[in-house]
């Protein structure tokens, strides 16, 4: 669970960072995602491999983050014959508590975020083969600029970021790295920090396509 | 004072329990929680009901007996930042004309035996599981002889105070044992007597508590936060770190 999440943090930060070229322009933009997609490892691996061996390896980190929320879901749900008829909690967090059904919806929305940009099966503004003509730019823009789309893309974004804010720090510790009580407060910072970080960067790009800031 | 009380009330293990209401009058202020349920089942007994059962020894919060949920917190600490246990909550602590709720422990591992009662034997099983040291260390050695830091005698101390009450458990949204389970690992694993078994020990330990169906540890905090010893929750990083190291050892391989 910790070692799979934390790598899906990494793989969230680059995200972030590729997304924000769009501030740069359509050629940079463009010329990255040709890049992604071919040379990279290239004299050591064939063009446009290196690609599908990321994608495999992302898959199986979320398969077995998924596999292991379950075991841990089980083993919740056989050690609670009976639920409590007034509970209160002191040091639950929101996001602590909402990290089972908020990790379904993250993933319900993932294949849709999948299928709009990466499959283009589920484009909403036009079609890949017309519209934006292989510009992944354009088709950024082209869909970021629907407003309700750019309002469900930051619902998921709110999730995945309320589901960052707990892994970040619950990774650590199961990890070992909760060594006193003031690593608590710095790991819980640097979770804050991350969590932050990763809903402005993703959200910066969007809501400059949707107030044409970008075009 | 005057309270009302709402109570789990369960025959036995195998009947179906609910919430009963009963009326408590004239409460004292000093009187410990276990107190004024002294004074329920006395009026109970006078009036031919059969009293609630609930566990308790020393009332002087060091034996780890006594245990109920009240108002929905293990040991009703409630918004106090002072650790407590149920003998040792006054009823101060409440108003005039309040209404409590009371339940037993809920978890899996710990069924309840009657009314509020639970069957905690599963924390002796962890114990058995390698919570000891199994060689004889002899009389006390010469206080030089094998120097311990400060911080190490500290950290095993303060882990060491567990009473095992089980409140962890029944706080933890998963009912998990782990912080039960990290005191005792984190206690020896500070002392130079739990160097030799300390690889093992970790691994029977976790072994046993996730094979008697407790839950698994999701670092939500509810465990120390009810905690009466304050026992910390970096005892469970501890755990994790000696679990990590132990599988590259070949005790128990």
């Amino acid at each position: 669970m910790a070692i799979t999440g934390l790598i899906l943090i990494g793989f969230l930060l680059m995200h972030m960072y590729g997304n924000l070229k769009m501030f740069l322009g359509a050629e940079e933009f463009d010329q990255y995602a040709e890049w992604l997609k071919g040379d990279i490892l290239a004299p050591a691996l064939p063009p446009g491999s290196f690609i599908w061996i990321f994608r495999v390896f992302l898959v199986a980190m979320v398969v077995l983050h998924l596999y292991s929320a379950f075991t841990l879901w089980s083993r919740a749900k056989a050690a609670t014959p009976s639920t409590y008829k007034v509970r209160k909690t002191l040091s639950e967090t929101y996001s602590a508590r909402t990290m089972r059904w908020g990790g379904v919806i993250l993933a319900g929305l993932l294949i849709f975020h999948l299928a709009q940009f990466t499959v283009h099966s589920a484009l909403i503004n036009g079609s890949f083969a017309t519209t934006y003509a292989d510009s992944p730019y354009k088709m950024v823009i082209g869909e970021f600029s629907l407003w309700w789309m750019v309002l469900l893309y930051a619902v998921w974004i709110t999730v995945v970021t309320m589901h960052v804010r707990h892994g970040f720090w619950s990774a650590f510790t199961t990890l070992g790295a909760n060594t006193s009580a003031k690593a608590r407060t710095v790991l819980n910072g640097c979770a804050w920090a991350v969590a932050v970080l990763l809903f402005i960067g993703f959200m910066i790009m969007p809501v400059a396509v949707l107030f044409g800031w970008i075009h | 004072m005057n309270i009302t009380l709402r109570v789990w009330r369960q025959a036995n293990a195998q009947s179906e329990g609910r919430m009963v209401t009963y009326q408590v009058q004239d409460v004292s202020e000093d009187m410990s929680f276990l107190e004024m349920l002294d004074l329920l089942n006395e009026d109970l007994t006078l009036k031919g009901e059969e009293p609630v059962a609930f566990d308790h020894d020393c009332r002087e919060g060091i034996c780890g007996m006594c245990g109920v949920v009240i108002n929905g917190t293990a040991h009703g600490r409630g918004n106090s930042p002072v650790a407590t246990t149920t003998c040792q909550l006054h009823m101060r602590s409440f108003s005039d004309g309040a209404v409590i709720d009371v339940e037993p422990w809920r978890a899996g591992a710990f069924p309840v035996i009657k009314d509020l009662v639970v069957d905690r034997s599963a924390f002796d099983r962890i114990i058995q599981a390698g919570g000891y040291v199994s060689v004889n260390t002899g009389a006390a050695p010469e206080a030089h002889a094998n120097a311990v830091s400060k911080l190490k005698a500290d950290r095993a101390f303060d882990a060491a105070t567990c009473i095992g009450c089980g409140a962890c458990v029944a706080a933890c949204p998963n009912h998990s044992g782990m912080l039960f389970t990290a005191a005792k690992i984190t206690h020896l694993a500070m002392l130079p007597q739990g160097q030799p078994e300390r690889p093992l020990r970790v691994k029977k330990m976790v072994g046993e508590h996730d094979a008697l169906g407790f839950g698994g540890c999701t670092n939500i905090g509810e465990c120390a936060a009810v905690c009466p010893k304050e026992i910390p929750l970096d005892t469970i990083s501890q755990l994790n770190r000696d679990l990590i190291a132990s599988l590259f050892k070949r005790d128990g391989k």
